[in-house]
């Protein structure tokens, strides 16, 4: 067991390496490097496959290191049929993708990046989908998110990608944000760090006073990944994003994650009626809605997203529906879409490589240029619209199976299926048809075949669908039951094969089939009328969410522009009056003031001297008629004060406190000459007066708060800790630097940090101001007129 | 304030306090000092300078940008931290040898690397603020 927790801690860090090698590598082989980069993702699924019969035998493969002990969490993974078939998807497409990516990339400037951010979402969705650690779950996931807007926006120079990568991300990543509160309750009401305690806890979940509120936040998480209405409107805006990604992430892999994490808590969180009632009302409400917006699209790849948000409708409510077969038929299309979207995605892409265009008003009569991707285009359609002998079929008939009964219900979801199914028939074969028949169209570049590098992908996707059709007992033993079982919670055995069974089924079918070529002959007409619907509906949820952007910048402005309206002597009286009220208040709230102190009987004459010398320092600034003069006479009563603590046994203490008197006078004096502030202060005298009001309240109040805190009771036991222990543990003698470096000395390591920090930021204002002079002389009240903004 | 006394006498002030400033550090776990009091020293010494001689003497002076002195120390002193790791014992914990150099026994320790850093951090970040301050008068 010791071998697989290796090899599949291995092939979870496979996809990070070919992120690291990948730039090296197409710098030196250039396109080329894609067939030796195949190989991270390629071995990754060796592994996983390998695995397959330990799977089907029932059994769940837990493994991982411990990460933060104390905390108990763990790297941790789980593989059960449902984690593990999402692991072959996503390494084996990841490869086909790999090689496309090597193909439709050929010759960009920046392939390398392209194939790093490919390999650290394939790094992040591995990690998210066999995760076991609940916390690890949200890590990944958001990776996920911030991966996936790397690549939409990797065509960075274009506006619609950049605010197609903001608003993925926006959208996903606040989602993931909901999904982690869910988690945190989840963990903080059960106990449960990981998925597997989770799945063996039964009822734990459904029976908890906090089901609804965790249902709720974990639905918003998923339901914004897997783009559902009414947050579907990202996906189709991702597809800004180069066409190898729209075909890995937003159809076969990503979008799927919102779908995993409903069936992964399927056997502990489903069932209930709240489950059964969400899940499939905005499953439904998704399949429709994103059925009919595809019709209205003439670009291939935007069809296919739309489409795309309509399939993951379908899984989210066969996911909650409940009935027999329900669960089944939800594995079945999860593998079924991800081959024939995936391979559809890769068509479109290569016609919009090969032709330049990928408008399907402007496409026809390809069929004889690109025969090779008009069979897998076919193929994958074929699959799509759930014809025989492909695995859609299989996939299609479970759907009915699961759906036609009698009660109101299901009779209502059933005729969204039909009508929704028939729909995505259509688009599916207008996108796999329509461009290579009839009359060959001018296109802006010559068509000819794609590349071996760009056909791979598609054409060995589409078969495959074909060949887990046909060898369907196969394709179920190993994969379609072990997912359906653990989707279900309980062993769950698949039958269906390609022999038809004479039923309601097969009848629905031909329904789809006959409403679905309806909708293909009418296509035209469909689109024009769609058009016209979504027109008079005015603007959706993608306008919506401008709005909101929009919005939350002006409140932020708003806000900024109100705590901080540029005028420094208006920050330093708001920070001093605080400081004021924070030492007063409380102490006269609690009436906590201080006893005042006896002045002591005898007072030697040298401590007389001291103490004048400091009250000269103090009258000297405030009588001072230049700046300068006020900042040295600052520096006597500092002084003064430094004695004072070498009278009373602070040598430590006294020293530093010379040594900041002397650099605060010399850095004041060098920022006075800095700034260039005229050499006297001419504030009126109105001000004068408030703002030595508020001197005097500070002062006051740090006064009365240090009385206050030496005539409390004194505990000395720490000073009786460092004083026996310095000089035993700690080898030194000067307590007070024992404890700087030693016993605190992780204090003072972020201390210095600060120092070190706070030296840069004084470097950066400085050097900025000696650019923007002028513009900063606002700041400056003795500014000449007209340069200045008005006196508060 | 560039009288020709003080110009004169800048160098060896400098000097002698860079000096102190060495030896405060140093003694600084037996007896009142540390790397922060010295840095504060070495800070004034080079400021000194600075008025003195001009901001081109000092940064020709120390050789390396102020900043980069900083984040030595800071590395130094998180190092210090870390040395302990190699040894399996928690982060900070002070590690001490007393190796014999020229037949006397020199107490040597991380903390005592962790309080150069402290010195280095000070000294670097107060003399770059202090120089890009000066900077402007000799222009």
């Amino acid at each position: 067991m010791a071998g697989v927790t290796a090899l599949t801690f291995a092939a979870l860090w496979l996809p990070l390496l070919g992120a690291v090698l990948a730039p090296f590598l197409v710098r030196v082989l250039g396109a080329n490097a894609a067939w030796l980069l195949a190989l991270a993702p390629l071995l990754a699924f060796a592994h996983f496959a390998s695995l397959l019969p330990v799977i089907a035998g029932g059994e769940v493969i837990t493994g991982g290191y411990a990460w933060v002990p104390s905390f108990d969490l763990r790297f941790s993974w789980l593989l059960d049929g449902l984690s593990l078939t999402f692991a072959l998807l996503i390494t084996g497409i990841g490869t086909l993708i790999v090689l496309y990516s090597g193909g439709y990339l050929k010759g960009h400037p920046d392939q390398g990046r392209f194939f790093s951010f490919i390999f650290l979402f394939m790094g992040a969705m591995l990690g998210l989908v066999v995760s076991d650690s609940l916390l690890m779950l949200f890590i990944f996931w958001e990776l996920t998110s911030t991966t996936s807007f790397l690549l939409i926006g990797f065509d960075h120079e274009r506006e619609a990608a950049r605010r197609a990568a903001l608003q993925a991300l926006v959208v996903t990543g606040g989602g993931g944000l909901l999904l982690l509160a869910g988690l945190l309750l989840i963990w903080s009401t059960t106990n449960a760090t990981d998925l597997s305690t989770l799945l063996q806890s039964g009822d734990l979940l459904r029976g908890n006073p906090y089901y609804l509120a965790i249902l709720i936040l974990i639905l918003c998480g998923a339901f914004t990944k897997s783009a559902q209405f009414p947050f579907h409107f990202w996906l189709p805006n991702a597809m800004e994003a180069p066409t190898p990604v729209s075909a890995y992430l937003h159809s076969a892999t990503m979008v799927k994650a919102g779908v995993y994490l409903l069936m992964r808590l399927n056997p502990v969180m489903g069932g209930t009626p709240a489950w059964e009632t969400l899940l499939p009302l905005f499953g439904g409400v998704t399949l429709v809605v994103g059925t009919l917006l595809a019709i209205r699209q003439t670009d291939l790849k935007l069809q296919l997203a739309y489409t795309t948000v309509s399939s993951l409708g379908l899984l989210v409510l066969l996911t909650g529906f409940g009935a027999p077969y329900a669960i089944e038929a939800a594995a079945l299309y999860l593998m079924a879409h991800s081959l024939f979207k995936g391979a559809l995605f890769m068509v479109a892409g290569i016609i919009d490589h090969e032709t330049g265009t990928r408008d399907i008003t402007r496409l026809r009569g390809l069929k004889a240029a690109m025969p090779l991707t008009f069979a897998a285009a076919l193929a994958a359609a074929i699959s799509m619209g759930g014809l025989p002998p492909f695995f859609g079929f299989l996939a299609k008939e479970e759907i009915y199976a699961a759906l036609a009964h009698a009660d109101p219900r299901s009779i209502v979801f059933t005729l969204v299926a039909v009508g929704g199914n028939a729909l995505m028939f259509a688009v599916g074969f207008a996108v796999a048809l329509k461009p290579f028949l009839g009359p060959v169209l001018a296109t802006p570049k010559h068509p000819h075949e794609a590349p071996p590098l760009l056909w791979v992908g598609p054409v060995l996707l589409a078969l495959l669908g074909l060949m887990t059709a046909v060898f369907s007992a196969t394709a179920h033993h190993y994969i379609s039951s072990p997912t359906a079982s653990a989707i279900r919670g309980s062993a769950s055995v698949l039958e269906i094969s390609l022999i038809p069974h004479v039923g309601l089924p097969l009848l629905l079918s031909a329904l789809t089939i006959a409403l679905g070529t309806l909708a293909y002959w009418r296509i035209d007409q469909a689109r024009l009328a769609m058009a016209t619907v979504l027109r008079k509906l005015g603007p959706g949820p993608d306008r919506g969410f401008d709005y909101f952007i929009v919005g939350l910048i002006r409140l932020s402005m708003r806000v900024t522009r109100f705590v901080q309206p540029g005028r420094l002597e208006l920050y330093i009286t708001c920070t001093f009056l605080c400081l004021a009220a924070i030492l007063l208040v409380p102490l006269w709230l609690y009436g906590e003031m201080p006893t005042l102190p006896v002045w002591p009987r005898q007072v030697q004459i040298h401590e007389w001297a001291i103490f004048l010398l400091a009250v000269l320092g103090l009258f000297s600034v405030v009588i001072a008629r230049d700046r300068l003069t006020a900042i040295v006479s600052l520096g006597i009563q500092g002084f003064s004060v430094a004695i004072i603590f070498l009278l009373f046994g602070a040598p430590d203490l006294s020293f530093t406190q010379f040594m900041v008197e002397t650099l605060s006078v010399v850095i004041l004096a060098l920022v006075m000459t800095r700034l260039q502030l005229s050499p006297t202060d001419r504030r009126p005298l109105g001000q004068k007066m408030f703002d030595g009001c508020i001197a005097i309240a500070c002062g006051c109040g740090f006064a009365l708060l240090l009385m206050k805190a030496t005539q409390g009771p004194f505990n000395n036991a720490l000073t009786e800790f460092f004083n026996t222990y310095s000089k035993t543990i700690a080898h030194g003698a000067n307590v007070v630097n024992v404890i700087i470096v030693d016993f605190r000395g992780t204090d003072t390591l972020g201390e210095i940090a600060v120092v070190a920090i706070t030296g840069l930021a004084i470097l950066a204002l400085i050097r900025i101001r000696a650019q923007t002079e002028r513009k900063l002389a606002e700041n400056d009240p003795d500014a000449p007129e007209g340069l200045g903004v008005e006196r508060p | 304030m560039n009288t020709l006394i003080f110009r004169t006498i800048t160098p060896v002030l400098t000097a002698l306090m860079l000096l102190f400033s060495v030896f405060v550090l140093l003694r600084g776990h037996n007896e009142p000092g540390g790397g922060f009091i010295g840095g504060l020293i070495a800070a004034s010494a080079l400021a000194i300078f600075g008025i003195a001689r001009g901001v081109g003497a000092v940064r020709r002076a120390i050789v390396f940008h102020p900043l980069a002195i900083s984040g030595a120390g800071l590395l130094m002193s998180c190092s210090a931290g870390l040395l302990s790791v190699v040894f399996a014992v928690p982060f900070m914990t002070g590690l001490w040898i007393y190796p014999e150099i020229a037949g006397v026994e020199v107490p040597l320790s991380t903390v005592m690397l962790f309080d150069i850093g402290v010195y280095l951090v000070v000294v670097g970040a107060i003399t770059s603020i202090a120089l890009a301050l000066e900077e402007r008068e000799i222009e």
